[in-house]
């Protein structure tokens, strides 16, 4: 059967000549070895090219991210500075009485602090707990650069008379451990009674769970307005001839390219009290003079602010998978009787979900976190939780809440993508 | 780590940046109008007469420049220009000189400067450079008879129209304890209590429905502008510049206002701390307080230079009406506290934003 002259036939012979024999390539190694070098090597070329990548992700991003999800529950401001009093905390348990040991040590470390010029850290620490306490800190501290005389319980409270106060010295324990879980507590509204259990603040102190409460609704609302929106537009960009919807394209991305701060102040122009939307209704005669609408400065002015900045991120997704739904499914469906509406809830509509869902992801993300627009547009009842966030950043200088509260934040949107992974999946998404 | 990076990138810039010469000085300010004025009316006056070159240099956040260098522990600026809320921390925190009253310059009547500097002007590590305020501001075609009281503000009977309001709670409890009728020198008394506290958010509940909040300094002058409020809290520059930049016609309250104040700073472990004092006591001169008048709307801190204030830089305008420190404006003014922020800010930012909200 075999051909002397088939090439092949000799290539079979030579490969089956013997199972032992290994293959090799041109200079004698083995092919398997040789196979993995080069795939190892062209792995490390590959690695190569994506390591600026990683290492900027890794430097700009998970650092940061870790290092804020650390400082929401690792606040050293009391421990590290005050190690005498934090150390008989640790051998006494709660519920022991302050002992003249407990004074000494206070005395003595609150001396340390003034001379390290520390106190004003350790003061900041207790006051998140005990409002009004920092100026207790720094000014005994002021008086205890000499040290206090013994008795410590009586020259301190000489000293002033709130450090008499059971509060304080729970307050003191438990920022002994630098470990806390009191920024995720206050979080949520809680706080610990004098016996250490989990209570909520009093109303009037409550704010925190209303504004995460609000956020949730207020983004799923913009998310819902920019579908509404979007959708039609997305839909005429994709079955406009090309130089109209080009027209329209450019259209939808002029605002897209223009500051943020731009559209915002514009918002304000056309919608304030003064403004010419409310201008053009007093003169229609739509509303009168004395009842011009207001439309800004409360949550209507958010949403309609945010909605038609983040417009565009529902618009471009849903857009790019129109663009590929082969007219000819409608036709179809059509030709086989089915109404237009049923045509488009049963043909078209399911189509455009990967779209649909990566445009719904990206607004309810971005509306999350949004800040300087409600910051300026929000007036009162517009406000989201990202403006606390940058109030304790920026004012009341607590990191470690605002991580908590970022953290919080966080989880939630994890959370919802999760569930989102579970209804629709992440493998349907299409961002463009 | 942020810290390295910062100190990392300060030591960089400084390597890179060019070398001071031994004797000068650098002055660290948040630039803008504010650090171009000190330049003319302090850093060159002070070159000229002592021949210590004094270089300006703009900083977005002088306070954490600073904090950064001396806890690098290689310090190359002078002097720096920082807030009230700032000096508390960085001394209590042990990063800034003490400054001792000796070396400042006496009043222009011969007061020592102790008793020459408004309350709260003179600190252990600092002495003030200027005072601002946060004001009432008014439109005037919008009212028949203008308001002259704190308690105007309150009145929408007599005075109809929207408030503009900051929108935190420094300033607008203390405005509102002011409205209400509290002498200046106990409204921290009084809010350090909870019933006062209780009583400044029951003034502002009179007035809530009517009140827009705002939150960026140029949104004042904006609202008063596009006729969206009748009256304001505004900082009094943004005012002034609306005023005699643009030709607005705005009134100011100065009854109620809150005065606030810049620093000057010595780093701990500054270089050529001799010159640094010099430049401080040179600062303190009331005559050069009064010169910075010429080319912003801040006010002296010391109340012997107020009469020495002369006109704009446009050679027109007199600045007395416009400045916060001048004594018939701060008849009825408070010094804010920046101690009492530091104890209770958390707190009162906490139930204001619940209210707000409610």
């Amino acid at each position: 059967m075999q051909n002397a002259l088939d090439p092949h036939a000799a290539i079979v012979t030579e490969a089956s000549g013997g199972a032992a024999t290994l293959l090799t390539t041109a200079d004698g190694q083995p092919l398997a070895r040789a196979l993995a070098r080069s795939s190892a090597r062209a792995r490390r070329r590959a690695f190569l090219l994506v390591a600026p990548l990683l290492l900027f992700v890794v430097v700009t991003f998970v650092i940061p991210i870790g290092q804020m999800l650390h400082r929401s529950m690792y606040n050293a401001g009391f421990a590290d500075n005050m190690p005498q009093v934090s150390a008989w905390f640790q051998e006494n348990p709660a519920g022991t009485p302050i002992d003249e040991a407990a004074w000494g040590a206070l005395a003595a470390d609150l001396q340390l602090a003034a001379g390290n010029r520390t106190i004003g850290i350790v003061g900041t620490r207790i006051n998140y707990d005990v409002p009004g306490t920092r100026s207790l800190f720094t000014s005994t501290g002021r008086k205890a650069r000499d040290g206090f005389p013994p008795p410590y319980r009586d020259s301190l409270i000489e000293a002033d008379a709130k450090w008499d106060n059971p509060t304080l010295w729970r307050a003191m324990r438990s920022a002994s451990s630098a470990y806390t879980a009191n920024f995720y507590l206050s979080s949520l509204d809680r706080t610990r009674d004098d016996d250490g259990k989990i209570t909520t603040v009093p109303e009037r102190q409550q704010v925190y769970v209303m504004l995460f409460k609000r956020t949730l609704w207020l983004s799923l609302a913009i998310t819902g307005m920019t579908f509404l929106l979007g959708f039609p537009i997305a839909h005429l960009l994709a079955t406009l001839p090309m130089r109209k919807s080009n027209l329209l394209m450019i259209l939808v991305l002029l605002p897209f390219w223009t500051s943020l701060l731009v559209r915002t102040t514009a918002w304000m122009v056309l919608l304030q009290q003064q403004g010419v939307l409310n201008d053009i209704f007093v003169w229609l005669g739509v509303v009168g003079p004395d009842g011009r609408l207001q439309m800004i400065y409360n949550r209507t002015g958010t949403i309609i602010a945010m909605t038609h900045i983040l417009l565009p991120f529902m618009i471009l997704p849903l857009y790019s998978v129109m663009r590929t739904i082969n007219p000819s499914y409608v036709r179809a469906a059509r030709s086989l009787g089915a109404t237009s509406w049923t045509a488009f809830r049963r043909v078209y509509f399911p189509q455009t979900l990967p779209g649909l869902g990566a445009g719904a992801l990206l607004v309810f993300i971005l509306a999350v976190g949004y800040y300087i627009t409600p910051a300026l547009v929000g007036g009162s009842t517009g406000q989201l939780i990202s403006n606390m966030i940058a109030m304790h950043m920026t004012e009341t200088l607590n990191w470690s809440m605002a991580a908590a509260l970022a953290a919080l934040l966080l989880g939630g949107v994890l959370v919802l993508y999760w569930v989102y992974d579970r209804l629709v999946g992440i493998d349907n998404l299409k961002l463009g | 780590m942020t810290r390295r990076l910062i100190a990392g990138t300060a030591l960089a810039l400084m390597a890179a940046g060019p070398v001071l010469a031994q004797e000068g000085i650098s002055i660290t300010t948040y630039g803008g109008a504010f650090g171009e004025a000190l330049n003319e009316s302090l850093a060159k006056p002070f070159a000229a007469e002592t021949g210590i070159p004094a270089m300006m240099v703009d900083n977005s956040d002088p306070p954490a420049k600073l904090k950064a260098e001396v806890e690098a522990g290689n310090v190359t600026g002078n002097i720096f220009d920082v807030e009230q809320s700032d000096v508390i921390r960085l001394c209590d925190e042990g990063l800034i000189e003490t400054i001792d009253p000796a070396i400042l310059a006496a009043g222009a009547d011969g007061s020592t400067p102790e008793d020459d500097y408004l309350p709260q002007a003179l600190h252990e590590c600092a002495t003030a450079i200027m005072v601002w305020a946060t004001v009432i501001a008014y439109d005037v075609g919008a009212f028949d008879t203008a308001p002259t009281k704190a308690v105007d503000f309150f009145d929408l009977e007599n005075f109809p129209g929207k408030r503009g309001i900051i929108k935190r709670p420094k300033y607008a409890l203390e405005f509102a304890l002011l409205g209400d009728g509290v002498a200046p020198d106990e409204v921290y008394d009084v809010l350090s209590t909870p019933e006062g506290v209780d009583r400044a958010f029951a003034k502002l509940d009179e007035i809530k429905d009517q009140v827009v909040w705002w939150e960026a300094g140029a949104q004042a002058p904006q609202l008063l502008a596009d006729g969206e409020v009748a009256m304001t809290l505004a900082y009094n520059g943004r005012i002034f510049d609306a005023m005699v930049g643009e030709g607005k016609d705005f009134g100011f309250v100065w009854d109620g206002a809150n005065l606030d104040m810049d620093y000057w700073v010595i780093p701990k472990g500054a270089p050529n701390m001799e010159a640094a004092q010099k430049f401080i006591a040179f600062a303190s001169d009331p005559q050069r307080q009064a010169d910075l008048s010429k080319y912003i709307a801040y006010g002296p801190p010391r109340k012997s230079a107020a009469p020495s204030v002369g006109t704009y830089k446009d050679g027109t305008t007199e600045m007395a009406p416009y400045l916060p420190t001048t004594p018939e404006n701060a008849a009825g003014a408070l010094v804010n506290d920046a101690g009492f922020w530091a104890d209770h800010g958390t707190e009162l930012t906490e139930r204001f934003n619940a209210w707000l909200a409610g």
